[in-house]
């Protein structure tokens, strides 16, 4: 019987190794890794692109203007033109969306998560909501324009306008609710069910309180899609040009007049054929990103610090 | 050893049955929910009718030679379609010829390549891209976009055109890509990829060949579905395209264009000076109806594709 010297034995096993590694560098995965990271790096820098560019458009009127910049009201003449009334209207809109979009939608969540279990009507609903999330901005517009304009004559209103936009983010608060639900495992529901607690109580003491996180983060990027939307208000009338607020108007004349929003007015300045426009939409731009940011970075850190694996 | 008496009652199974009013609660709860969920049928029934019922108005009274004239010009009633739908088309290809590259390629990246620490980093910042509202694109259409790269791929192009448009319109939709794909990419089960590896198979023959066709049809989801979000898309095209209010038919993403939903807003903004009794009006719901049906189509196509990957794995 031969037996295998240990140089032998070390000579086959390096001859092995090089033959599995084939002995070259792979320089075709190393290409193709990068080309892959460089996808990433071209949208980054373009990110990283928009908001120097918009910033250092924007900082000589910020810087020379202030506050005042952020509490003027809108005008034909860029010295004085500011955006107070579009804070104003993105403020009330967003609480329009708050009050009408969020309970609709996270009681319709729930409806489909907790009670509803497989049945036609439930299976309706949810087809149905996963492709109203996929009609275009423009079209709620469009209802928006057709039903609450004309139909229920509230004209081309703030009213409107809140309304339209609660309706765009309908869906998408219940389809990011729903998931923050199913995240939650049944053997929470198990235990509440086994100790005696009804359906609500199951869903109000132990099944919210632990989906919470996960429906505040959807909601707080709803919401900031919502302030940057602005197709659907250009459909239902807000202003792009200039218009007077009267001080000593009423709460419900206010919510009945003309409006505008902060995207609606970087639409409008940016159509402005004066050089002096570009800088003033860079700066609104500017206010309109801060708020949008603000508000994601937010979303990010509550879901990381919420974030659990059952 | 003496029995220990009992402490009380005995627990009888009425004690466990719930009283008149928690049984309200219930009942009330369930009900105001289930009307919550009807909400969305509403929105749709409302979104359907007030569509068609003025688009029905428009198609009565409008002329069939109309609809095919040289260019979209409301004002003068000609209500070119193609006109319309050619725009839509080259924009939304050039932003497809940008964000589908951008966006399987980052969500190839990010899935297979990426240790978790560098998508920890990199995962939101593209979150971040899309959060940037479509109008904020259009503005940097205008201002880096057209003057600064169409205009060195194609000296002395208008500042407002349909290629600067698409771009932007690329980048709104990478992310979207990016993230879909990533998902279908992620639910391949590692199996697969160890098998790969088992045989000898590097990174690259792994994710090409295995973990990719695995996952087309979530890919070929993410791609229809930033299709249709390029054709829906407004306030980029709005501000960069150019043509506000009207254009004659053309092709060239170099010149300036008009897609469906420009039209519309085009439409809009002027619609106070536009009389009752003209088309223009009703023409906006026709071009609504028809981007409701495209977009509507293609997202039903898309998610059978993602109901596909659902069921295989």
């Amino acid at each position: 019987m031969a037996t295998v010297s240990a140089p032998q034995m070390s000579a086959t096993r390096a001859a092995v190794e090089a033959g599995l590694r084939s002995g070259r560098r792979d320089w075709a995965g190393m290409i193709a890794a990068f080309a892959l990271f460089l996808t990433l790096i071209v949208s980054l820098t373009i990110l990283f692109v928009l908001l120097t560019d918009v910033m250092s458009r924007a900082l000589p009127v910020l810087s020379a203007r202030g506050l005042d910049f952020l509490a003027a009201p809108n005008s034909s003449n860029p010295e004085i033109a500011g955006v107070g009334q579009a804070v104003f209207g993105s403020i009330v809109l967003t609480i329009f969306v708050i009050i009408l979009a969020l309970p609709i939608g996270i009681t319709a969540a729930i409806y489909l998560e907790e009670y509803a279990g497989d049945n036609r009507f439930a299976r309706f609903v949810n087809t149905n909501i996963r492709n109203l999330a996929g009609v275009p901005a423009i079209v709620y517009g469009l209802l928006g324009l057709a039903v609450f304009v004309t139909s229920v004559g509230l004209g081309r209103s703030l009213l409107s306008g809140g309304l339209t936009l609660a309706i765009l983010v309908l869906p998408i608060v219940v389809i990011t609710a729903a998931e923050a639900l199913r995240a939650v495992p049944m053997t929470i529901r198990e235990a509440a069910f086994g100790v005696g607690a009804t359906r609500s109580e199951v869903v109000t003491s132990h099944v919210l309180p632990y989906a919470l996180p996960g429906i505040l983060t959807g909601i707080v990027l709803t919401l900031a899609r919502a302030f940057g939307e602005t197709a659907p208000l250009i459909m239902v009338g807000a202003i792009t040009g200039v218009f007077r607020t009267a001080a000593d108007q009423g709460g419900l004349e206010t919510l009945q007049g003309p409006f505008t929003a902060l995207p609606t007015i970087v639409y409008s300045w940016s159509k402005q054929p004066q050089e002096e426009f570009r800088a003033l939409t860079a700066a609104a731009i500017i206010v309109l990103l801060v708020v949008i940011l603000a508000v994601n970075a937010a979303a990010i850190l509550l879901r990381n610090r919420y974030d659990r694996s059952w | 050893m003496t029995a220990v008496p009992h402490p009380g009652p005995a627990l009888r199974i009425e004690d466990l049955r719930i009283g008149p009013r928690r049984r309200f609660r219930e009942t009330f709860i369930r009900v105001a929910i289930t009307i919550s969920a009807t909400a969305s049928i509403v929105i749709s029934a409302l979104i359907v009718v007030s569509l068609i019922g003025n688009a029905f108005a428009f198609v009565r009274e409008v002329d069939p030679a109309q609809l095919v004239t040289e260019g979209w010009f409301p004002r003068r009633d000609m209500f070119s379609i193609p006109t319309i739908l050619a725009g839509t088309l080259v924009i939304s290809a050039v932003g497809m010829l940008i964000a589908a590259p951008l966006g399987i390629g980052a969500a190839i990246y990010l899935s297979e390549y990426a240790s978790t620490r560098v998508r920890k980093v990199l995962k939101p910042i593209l979150e971040i891209l899309a959060a940037i509202p479509s109008v904020v694109l259009g503005y940097f259409a205008i201002t880096v976009i057209s003057p600064g790269v169409v205009n060195t791929i194609h000296p002395g192009v208008p500042i407002f055109n349909m290629a600067a448009a698409g771009i932007a319109v690329g980048i709104l939709i990478t992310p979207l890509i990016a993230s879909v794909a990533e998902d279908a990419l992620h639910a391949v089960p590692s199996a697969l990829r160890e098998a790969s590896y088992g045989l000898g198979a590097r990174r690259l023959a792994t994710s090409m060949r295995v973990v990719v066709p695995a996952a087309v049809s979530g890919i070929v989801a993410a791609l229809i579905l930033g299709f249709s979000r390029a054709i829906g898309e407004t306030m980029i095209v709005a501000i960069a395209a150019g043509a506000t209010g009207g254009s004659l038919f053309t092709i060239n993403p170099f010149e300036g264009g008009i897609t469906m939903t420009a039209a519309m807003t085009a439409l809009s903004i002027g619609s106070d000076q536009v009389a009752v009794g003209t088309l223009a009006f009703p023409s906006l719901f026709f071009v609504g109806l028809l981007l409701f049906a495209i977009t509507l189509v293609l997202n039903l196509i898309s998610e059978a594709f993602v109901r596909r990957v659902r069921e295989r794995y």
